[in-house]
């Protein structure tokens, strides 16, 4: 099955920490990512540029606002895709990711 | 509930969660095994009531569940497959116990707890729908929407049929446990609603718990639970007075608790001890037969059970296993001290009418007269439940 993980953290996300703890931040996300990469279970995924730089459409009105639909004070920072075989799988690999505060993890709906 | 009811529900019991467990490891799907034998335990009570238990009633259902698969094969195309594995499959003989795997994916903390609780009753221990909005005093339509949405969550999400290993063992179990307490809990002392207490439901958390214990041999937690849940029964004869008033822990009849049951969950105790692994359930079961062993209340081994509660904070440190220690202290030293001890929680406990309640004791006996009101006022305007408001308000008269 195939699942998205969303990571969340604060809203202005890395723009805020301090260079030498981004470095460090972003060392441990790449042994992560490499490593569940290479075992075939993280199939995609990418950071996100912070929410300040989202644009909102709403096709039914044709209104294009600045921000992201809903104002909050964290949001989503990246996201991934996995293949895994249940639940508890993802759960698991969600606790070991090094970098932000919480990772929603969604089913992806497939094959209809 | 009649006698024959009762009946009826035991064999739900015995019966509902094997036929489960048995139904989702070879079907592969925990919402359509769980609505077929709950189709079968509902067709079930149109009949047996009339026409008697069947002499071997796990095949009935068994069978039954059978042939409601059949009937939806009809009506569901999509399904057919899965459909036609249930209607083709004869049960081995001597099937091994699949309602441990069962708990831990009823139990599972992707589910929210009140959907643990209803999935748990519903699907381990046979209850019907029906039966467990009347337990809860919750409307029938929204616990079926509950328990459709959870076992919908199971299925899309794959939360996996397995008992969980290693490392993940110990928080699940945890939260297995949390579940059945709080099922035990909710039928021992309600938390609303005009009767005191749902016996039915505390019974079927304690039939749980047992049957837990049974399937995790190796586990002292289970059997702490368990051992706490009995000696809580043991004592409910004593908890209310004639007109249907609690009666405090000091002031009960100790000559009618059931000390035979006192006396095995004690045995409980010391099995599960013998394993070395302390843990929160077998604390607290601890200290309930502490209570449970003396033979009056002014022959309490208070010093045991603060010691008791100081261990239990390793474990479970919240503010009300502090309010209790405090308690205890309040027996060994002057009530002074446990005064202090009460107030670095009051920001903590402000919402919890035992907090205030027993602040409002300690006040009272410090001859605090106007403070001692002002807390158990507060108390009072803090519970629900009848008994307990009773109790405070014959407080205040003084």
């Amino acid at each position: 099955m195939k699942y998205m993980l969303m990571f969340i953290g604060e809203s202005e996300g890395s723009d805020a920490m301090a260079p030498e703890d981004l470095k460090a931040m972003y060392a441990q996300v790449g042994e992560w990512w490499q490593k569940h990469s290479e075992a075939g279970v993280l199939v995609g995924g990418h950071e996100l540029q912070p929410a300040s730089t989202a644009t909102t459409v709403e096709p039914r009105t044709g209104a294009v606002t600045d921000g992201p639909f809903v104002e909050a004070k964290e949001s989503i920072g990246g996201y991934g895709i996995v293949d895994a075989a249940d639940l508890d799988t993802v759960i698991a690999m969600a606790k070991t990711w090094p970098a932000s505060s919480k990772v929603e993890i969604r089913p992806i709906v497939e094959g209809n | 509930m009649s006698t024959a009811e009762a009946a009826i529900s035991r064999v739900f019991r015995e019966e509902a969660g094997r036929l489960v467990g048995s139904l989702v490891r070879r079907v592969g799907d925990f919402d359509l095994a769980e609505e077929l034998v709950q189709d079968a335990i509902v067709e079930a009570l149109e009949h047996w009531p009339a026409d008697g238990v069947p002499a071997n009633p796990g095949a009935w259902l068994a069978l039954t569940a059978r042939r409601k698969a059949l009937d939806r094969v009809r009506r569901n195309a999509r399904l057919a497959e899965k459909l036609q594995l249930v209607a083709a499959s004869e049960a081995p003989p001597e099937e091994a116990d699949d309602r441990l795997r069962l708990i831990f994916t009823c139990c599972h903390p992707a589910l929210a707890r009140e959907a643990q609780v209803a999935l748990t009753l519903r699907a381990v221990a046979g209850l019907t729908t029906a039966a467990i909005a009347h337990a809860f005093l919750a409307n029938e339509a929204s616990v079926a929407q509950r328990i459709v949405r959870a076992k919908r969550k199971i299925v899309r999400t794959a939360i996996p049929y397995r008992v969980p290993t290693g490392a993940e063992l110990a928080a699940r179990l945890e939260e297995v446990l949390a579940v059945l307490y709080l099922m035990f809990n909710e039928g021992y002392l309600a938390s609303s609603g005009p009767a005191p207490t749902r016996p039915p439901l505390a019974e079927d958390a304690e039939w749980l718990c047992g049957l837990l214990a049974n399937l995790m041999p190796r586990e002292p937690e289970p059997l702490g639970l368990l051992a706490l849940m009995r000696i809580h029964r043991a004592r409910a004869l004593a908890r209310f007075d004639a007109p249907g008033q609690l009666v405090l822990l000091q002031d009960q009849d100790r000559s009618l608790w059931d000390h035979v049951l006192i006396a095995e969950a004690g045995k409980l105790i010391e099995r599960a001890a013998a394993m070395r692994r302390a843990g929160p359930y077998q604390l607290q079961a601890a200290i309930a037969a502490v209570h449970a062993e003396s033979p009056s209340w002014e022959a309490t081994d208070w010093t045991q059970i603060a010691a008791l509660y100081g261990l239990l904070l390793r474990h479970l440190d919240t503010p009300v296993v502090r309010l209790n220690r405090a308690i205890a202290i309040s027996h060994v030293a002057d009530a002074e001290h446990a005064l202090e001890l009460l107030d670095d929680l009051a920001e903590a406990l402000d919402g919890y009418h035992l907090f205030h309640a027993t602040r409002g004791d300690l006040l009272h006996e410090l001859d605090r007269p106007e403070e001692a009101r002002s807390a158990h006022r507060r108390a009072l305007a803090l519970t629900e439940n009848p008994a307990e408001r009773s109790l405070l308000e014959r407080k205040l008269v003084f």
